[in-house]
């Protein structure tokens, strides 16, 4: 298996709700804005991460589409699905295409766009990632199934709501400082609280939004990455890994741990040779506040139960022991499902190369991104140094 | 909802129809093909008591489309007494019986209406015991 490096990332000028450009607009500019930055003069193949071209536009058959618009046929072109793990997905299965030998230049991406449907309908669309016959049947949805997990974690290690809104917190301090971010703007614990319920314990605030957006990335194998890369720094890819768990939440063995993370974490640390102390900055999936949580516990970033209080301590801030969510997290910039995974690693490629401005995580040179689909079925991990 | 796919789980959905595998004795609902505990492809059916306990619980404001005009309502997800977990409604309660912790007993409910000509799906919804 060859290594494998980053050498260009790109996302759209700004996430949101972008009512002027379609799909395909969306997935261009970023996907351009990705070859720009690795200044390379072609791709051999593409891999395109979406959740739900089909429920919000209408589209399926999402990674022709976006080779004909990119002008890119006739590489082969590929869309992943894993629910709101699809961006991570797409980045594994380019990775695994270069690591193979199959390919030397592999773009990896992920779009989606959600504002062309109406609130309830993207409600819908989005808790088809759940057991669509055994949880949403019943009338659940994901706020539902994050809000369940919040209980059975503050009823099992006393975790307030204080410390879910103060993810939230944390997580808009951060997009305060990214120019694409959706929702940039500083907010208060006690704005979360005073925010509408959605899924009681979790306030609107407590929720990742309805997002327009696009990211990408180019891929190429380590040993050629220098020669290539054109503006910065190349990015080793030292560990790639996914596991599954139950679809339906209910069936899970813990309902206070993820347990996909869990295990993918753990194979990751193993590939990478790092443990969680070696690694100075973290994107983790965000969809909810109770979700940041819980994913630090399975990253072993804190002590099961202690990651409230971990929290409200700023171990998680930029400054903290442990950053995460430097780029505002899906809270903060958005969260167009498919994308997603891929924004991670294009906000973890920038802090390597020290390229994050206000929000830079000084000399961050190691950096882990955590993406996740459905309540936890599916979760993907990737570690990458700066070469 | 097309009328086969909800046709294929009125056994479930009606009946609490579970399988027990005839090897290792775990309970799946719904039923399944292949066991995930041993991987023995054998099962009996059997019905599930209809009692459990709610593990978690939430509020739902923010509903799905089909289910625009119950909101808001409570969902649970509930460890039946035979083994298996559900998720489900919880309707008919008081303040205090939300709860983990709270025994319930499944009824049979109309869940919702599919479109404005479309099928009545029926199904369980939990109560408090």
């Amino acid at each position: 298996m060859r290594d494998v490096a980053i050498i260009g990332v790109g996302m759209n000028k700004k996430w949101g709700e972008l009512w002027e450009m379609s799909m395909r607009d969306i997935f261009v500019e970023a996907a351009l804005n990705a070859i720009d930055n690795a200044g390379v003069d072609h791709i051999d193949s593409m891999y395109v991460g979406c959740m739900s071209g089909g429920l919000f536009t209408g589209q399926e058959h999402v990674g022709a589409v976006m080779a004909d618009y990119l002008g890119q046929c006739p590489v082969p072109a590929t869309r992943v699905e894993s629910a709101c793990a699809s961006g991570g997905a797409a980045v594994r299965a380019g990775f695994m295409e270069v690591a193979s030998g199959m390919s030397d230049i592999v773009l990896v991406s992920g779009v989606e766009k959600m504002n062309d449907v109406s609130g309830d309908e993207a409600t819908y669309a989005l808790a088809t990632a759940s057991d669509q016959e055994w949880e949403a049947f019943s009338g659940v949805t994901f706020p539902g199934l994050y809000a369940m997990m919040a209980v059975a974690h503050m009823h099992k290690y006393g975790t307030t709501i204080e410390q879910l809104a103060a993810v939230a917190v944390k997580n808009h301090a951060n997009g305060a400082m990214n120019p694409r971010a959706q929702y940039p703007m500083k907010i208060t614990v006690d704005t979360v609280l005073n925010s509408v319920l959605v899924a009681d314990p979790l306030h609107i605030l407590d929720c990742s939004p309805i997002t327009d957006g696009a990211a990408a990335a180019i891929l190429c194998p380590a040993g050629r990455a220098k020669q290539l890369a054109k503006n910065g720094a190349p990015v080793k890819i030292l560990a790639s890994t996914q596991a599954s768990d139950t679809i339906a939440y209910h069936s899970r063995s813990d309902l206070t741990s993820i347990e996909s993370t869990v295990r993918a974490a753990a194979a990751a640390y193993k590939m990478a040779n790092k443990k969680p102390d070696q690694i100075d900055t973290f994107e983790v999936h965000d969809c909810f506040t109770i979700a940041e949580l819980m994913v630090m516990e399975a990253l072993g970033l804190s002590e099961k139960g202690k990651s409230g209080p971990a929290v409200q301590a700023g171990q998680t801030a930029i400054g903290g022991r442990t950053p995460i969510n430097t780029s505002g997290g899906l809270k903060s910039k958005g969260h167009p499902v498919g994308a997603t995974g891929v924004a991670q690693i294009v906000e973890v490629v920038e802090q390597l190369r020290g390229d994050s401005g206000p929000r830079q995580v000084k000399n961050a040179k190691v950096g882990l991104t955590q993406n996740m689909g459905g309540t936890g079925a599916s979760s993907v991990v990737h570690i990458l140094e700066v070469m | 909802m097309p009328t086969a796919r909800a046709w294929r789980e009125y056994p479930r959905r009606y009946r609490y129809e579970a399988a027990v595998c005839a090897k290792c004795g775990k309970w799946f609902f719904p039923p399944r093909l292949v066991c995930d505990a041993c991987g023995h492809r054998e099962f009996e059916p059997r019905a599930m008591k209809r009692t459990g306990t709610i593990l978690t619980h939430t509020v739902i404001r923010v509903p799905p489309a089909p289910f625009k005009d119950q909101a808001p309502f409570a969902v649970a997800v509930v460890e039946m007494d035979d083994g298996p977990r559900i998720t489900a409604q919880y309707v008919d309660w008081r303040a205090e019986q939300l709860k983990v912790g709270q025994k319930v007993r499944l009824e049979f409910r109309k869940i919702y209406t599919d479109g404005h000509a479309g099928t009545i799906q029926y199904g369980y919804k939990a109560v408090p015991a």
